[in-house]
């Protein structure tokens, strides 16, 4: 059956959202809105209406294909109905099998970063070498300077854009205050004193 | 079995476990001296006459022998800033306490990101090169093409000629020099090198020089000169030795 021809008129903000709706698909990273206002050079105003046009439109449930607020910018992802299929057909090597002592060393980077490998092994008392180049070649971590900005000093790590994304986080400043993770402190502290009066009696 | 009351029979030290520890911490003796694998042995051994294990003794023995063990290596390792060996049993206690409490948070932290990895499993997305930014073209400036023949003239002019000059020098023979030396010498016994020189070539006094050397090193001349930069004197070598051999000669000749 033939639709009956209709007068459309142009939506101004929906062709912007169109507009950015091809970004998302073309880039392979989260897009930061300044940098979706400098690819459609419209203003801040519009585009974050059409983003939230667009949020409204690829949402959870509705969509195979979700618009997402992740490492400070905005990418499509998967729905997470469609994960299984996806497993299927793709993995996730950056994932895959993070060792107890590359998630140690990753949260110290996350929290303290930018921070050196003699650091990170001062507060793990290992070394790091090997899970610091790990994280480096999943792309989770990267270089971020030396120590004292000489060619001399320690290389710094920081974690990546990447990192956010594989974790979900809008930015670093997601995770949980340290101060609100369980340290145990007064327990140990106690400890170690009855074993320091012991030893100095 | 009661750890601090280890006997030990080392080199350095013969007592109990306890006292031993009491020494070293008020620094009366080097732990460097400390045959720390001998206390584990000694150790071992008691723990072998026992029928059953004592996980406590273990346990503790184990806590002590590493914080021997770590003070041991601070003390080998002196240009590490003595950090807890430095401080009183309680500061190092509290800093001790500060380290693992340090540590704790990031492996809840490390505890967090696992978990987040695994709500967060199902989320696929893409992941690719780094996309090509637009090359921003390249546009030339406008050209006068009287400017650029310029240029090229410029670059198309003969090179000046190099000056091949001083592949022409010619250098005498040293012989010719050392010849006239000793021939000055048969007359005079000392001549002014300098002033021997005159009007020769830049070329030929250097050989002149060279064949000076070649007679000192003959042991032909000795020379002198007064100070740097002052007139080269040369004179016969041996004038009087040789007359002493003269002298030596006849009178052997006499007394043969």
């Amino acid at each position: 059956m033939e639709r009956p021809l209709r007068l459309v008129t142009a939506n101004p903000l929906d062709q912007l959202a169109r507009t950015i709706e091809a970004l998302l698909v073309v880039a392979n990273a989260p897009l930061p809105v300044e940098e979706l206002i400098a690819a459609t050079e419209d203003d801040q105003e519009r585009v974050e209406m059409a983003l939230g046009l667009l949020a409204e439109r690829y949402h959870e449930g509705r969509s195979g294909i979700v618009l997402e607020s992740v490492a400070g910018g905005w990418a499509f992802r998967a729905s997470r109905a469609a994960a299984e299929a996806c497993g299927r057909l793709f993995e996730r090597p950056v994932q895959r099998g993070l060792s107890q002592a590359s998630l140690e060393t990753l949260a110290i980077i996350a929290y303290l970063g930018p921070v050196t490998r003699p650091e990170i092994a001062r507060i793990r008392g290992v070394a790091a070498d090997s899970a610091v180049a790990g994280l480096t070649e999943r792309g989770l971590i990267t270089e971020a300077g030396r120590e004292d900005g000489a060619h001399g000093g320690a290389v710094k790590y920081k974690t990546t854009p990447m990192f956010e994304r594989v974790f979900g986080l809008e930015s670093l400043s997601e995770l949980p205050r340290l101060d609100d993770l369980p340290g145990d402190v007064d327990d140990l502290r106690e400890r170690l004193h009855a074993v320091a009066e012991q030893r100095s009696a | 079995m009661i750890v601090r009351e280890l006997d030990l029979d080392l080199d350095a030290f013969e007592g109990p476990f306890d006292l031993l520890l009491t020494l070293v911490l008020k620094e009366e003796v080097d732990l460097a001296d400390v045959d720390v694998a001998g206390i584990v042995v000694r150790f071992l051994e008691r723990l072998a006459e026992r029928e059953e294990l004592d996980l406590d003794a273990c346990g503790e023995f184990l806590v002590l022998v590493a914080a021997l063990l770590e003070l041991k290596a601070r003390g080998l390792f002196e240009d590490e800033p003595a950090e807890l060996a430095d401080l009183e049993p309680e500061e190092a206690a509290e800093e001790l306490a500060r380290r693992l409490a340090e540590y704790r948070r990031m492996k809840e932290a490390a505890g967090w990101l696992a978990e987040r990895l695994s709500t967060e499993r199902d989320r696929f997305f893409r992941i690719g090169p780094a996309p090509l930014a637009p090359q921003p073209e390249r546009r030339l400036a406008p050209q006068d093409p009287e400017a650029l023949a310029n240029v090229v003239r410029l670059l198309a002019a003969e090179p000046p000629t190099v000056s091949l000059a001083h592949m022409e020098l010619r250098f005498p023979p040293v012989a010719q020099f050392l010849e006239r030396f000793r021939a000055l010498l048969t007359r005079r016994s000392r001549f002014d090198f300098d002033s021997e020189l005159d009007g020769l070539s830049r070329a030929e006094q250097a050989v002149a020089f060279l064949a000076l050397l070649e007679l000192r090193r003959a042991n032909e001349i000795s020379i002198s000169q007064a100070a740097p930069f002052a007139p080269i004197r040369v004179s016969r070598v041996g004038e009087e030795s040789a007359a002493v051999n003269e002298r030596t000669q006849t009178w052997n000749a006499r007394s043969a």
